[in-house]
């Protein structure tokens, strides 16, 4: 008997080592890693941390702009908003998708959501104050996603790659409106480029901290670089990132709210001031402006869609019923 | 009401109005599958082709069913075939096509769509790795390029 228990533990063990080395192989290899492959339960647990936490991210970040689709300023605005907030939900079910195949259920997740118990980005917890928000939001937020996201769509693992790959070809249409919009602004009245102004000095500092924090207080950065799931680090996606905006800022004709930005000719790499490190964590532990606010709104809308889930659920039940009968009978 | 050009984003209040603590209870959140009759027995199951065995031990404990996931195949032009484009849940074929339509064709991606159950769709066995796929190895004589004296010959 116990000779069987241990002759079954060391075949166990036998069969982890051989999923180990095939696992070690495909990653050297930078091949993809699929669903159905062994893989280390560390591998597994990351990932569906990160995807699920993106995939809230693209649901929660509805809703800044959602709320902006009545008051945009014409009919081909509210059009676009419109898009680009059916876009994130799209996005959002992607990723969903992706994290499924890791074995959690999409029902699990949403709860997770709703209970208050998953995280998302901390950037969605500002609020948009004004119009020129949804520039800031679509230039500096969708622009500091893209320079994350970019390098996701070779992340080892299929799902969550391919995943990416429809997301960042769909998020440039998502930069480009928010330029255009800040574009207007910053070329009308004296108070709309002040408001163009304002809305790029709120969102700048918050759309630095989406690249998480930095590379020396970011401890699972490195095993995510082991394991090709991320391919360069938040520091040198920050440092990027800053740099692009340097020059778009310029085109724009107004200014980043950041006195110490500076390409630093020794690293070859964009410098920027000091950013409010405690401020990020408060915002990602809860306490941001509207982290409250957004998951009222998130409650309120998975209940009030609740009778739509039901009736298309009877309504698939009665067809398939009326299919059995109709088969018995013939 | 909230006049229309009002400050939409304005927080309810600084820490937030409403506390997170005063969720809806679970039952306003019920899934359809509650519905009085068994529909996943005619449904497809939840499990995907590409699920491992966990989420399969998973779905099937007791968590309330959600709609049955569906994969996506999208023809995105006349004269191609149908790629799979990803999947999705809902609750029948009809939907599932409404909301692969919804989901995967917001830019002219596909002329048609097929949407498959996920539990329909058999797979090879992934332990079998490569023994599955063992027999082309060594018949280099079947790629043209294995043939190499009638090189320079035209036309061939």
């Amino acid at each position: 008997m116990a000779s069987q228990i241990l002759q079954s533990q060391q075949d166990e063990a036998a069969l982890e080592a051989e999923g180990q080395a095939y696992f070690d192989r495909i990653i050297s290899e930078d091949s993809r890693i699929e669903p159905r492959d062994w893989m280390p339960a560390g591998y597994r647990k990351t990932l569906l941390r990160q995807i699920s936490q993106h995939a809230h991210s693209e649901i929660i970040g509805m809703q800044p702009e959602a709320n902006w689709i009545s008051r945009a300023p014409s009919l081909k605005r509210k059009a676009i908003l419109m898009a680009k907030v059916q876009d994130e939900a799209g996005h959002g079910l992607y990723l969903y998708s992706a994290a499924e195949t890791l074995g959690q259920s999409r029902d699990q997740m949403m709860d997770d959501l709703i209970a208050g118990k998953a995280r998302y980005s901390s950037i969605f917890n500002y609020p948009a104050l004004t119009w020129a928000d949804m520039g800031a939001i679509g230039w500096l937020v969708d622009g500091a996603a893209i320079c994350n996201q970019v390098p996701l769509c070779r992340a080892s693992y299929g799902p969550y790659g391919r995943a990416m790959v429809r997301i960042c070809k769909e998020e440039s249409f998502h930069q480009r409106q928010g330029f255009e919009i800040l574009l207007e602004l910053a070329n009308g009245t004296p108070e709309q480029k002040q408001m163009a102004q304002d809305a790029v000095n709120r969102w700048y500092a918050p759309s630095l901290m989406m690249f998480g924090p930095p590379d020396d207080d970011s401890p699972n950065s490195k095993q995510s670089m082991a394991w090709n799931i991320k391919r360069f680090s938040n520091d040198e996606l920050r440092s990027r990132f800053v740099g692009m905006m340097v020059e778009q800022v310029r085109i724009l004709g107004l200014t980043l709210p950041d006195s110490e930005v500076r390409f630093n000719e020794e690293t070859r790499k964009w410098e920027h001031g000091p950013l409010d490190w405690d401020e990020f964590k408060e915002v990602l532990d809860g306490r941001g402006p509207c982290n409250a606010q957004r998951l009222e709104r998130r409650r309120k809308a998975h209940d009030n869609g609740a009778w739509v889930r039901e009736a298309a659920a009877a309504y698939a039940e009665k067809q398939s019923r009326k299919q059995a009968e109709k088969e018995l009978a013939a | 009401m909230k006049p229309p050009h009002g400050n939409p984003e304005m927080p309810a209040s600084a820490g937030g109005g409403s506390d997170s603590s005063s969720a809806p209870t679970e039952t306003t959140t019920q899934a359809p599958t509650d519905a009085p009759t068994n529909s996943t027995a005619t449904a497809p199951g939840t499990t995907s082709p590409e699920a491992t065995p966990q989420s399969q031990a998973q779905t099937g404990q007791g968590h309330r069913s959600a709609w049955p996931l569906w994969e996506v195949f999208v023809r995105s032009s006349r004269g191609l075939s149908h790629v799979h484009a990803g999947s999705l849940h809902a609750p029948d074929a009809a939907m599932a096509l409404r909301n692969a339509r919804d989901l995967y064709t917001r830019r002219n991606e596909g002329v048609s769509i097929w949407v498959v159950p996920a539990d329909a769709i058999a797979s090879s066995d992934p332990d079998a790795k490569g023994a599955f796929f063992e027999s082309p190895q060594g018949k280099d004589y079947r790629h043209a390029t294995y043939y190499t004296k009638s090189e320079g010959v035209k036309h061939l």
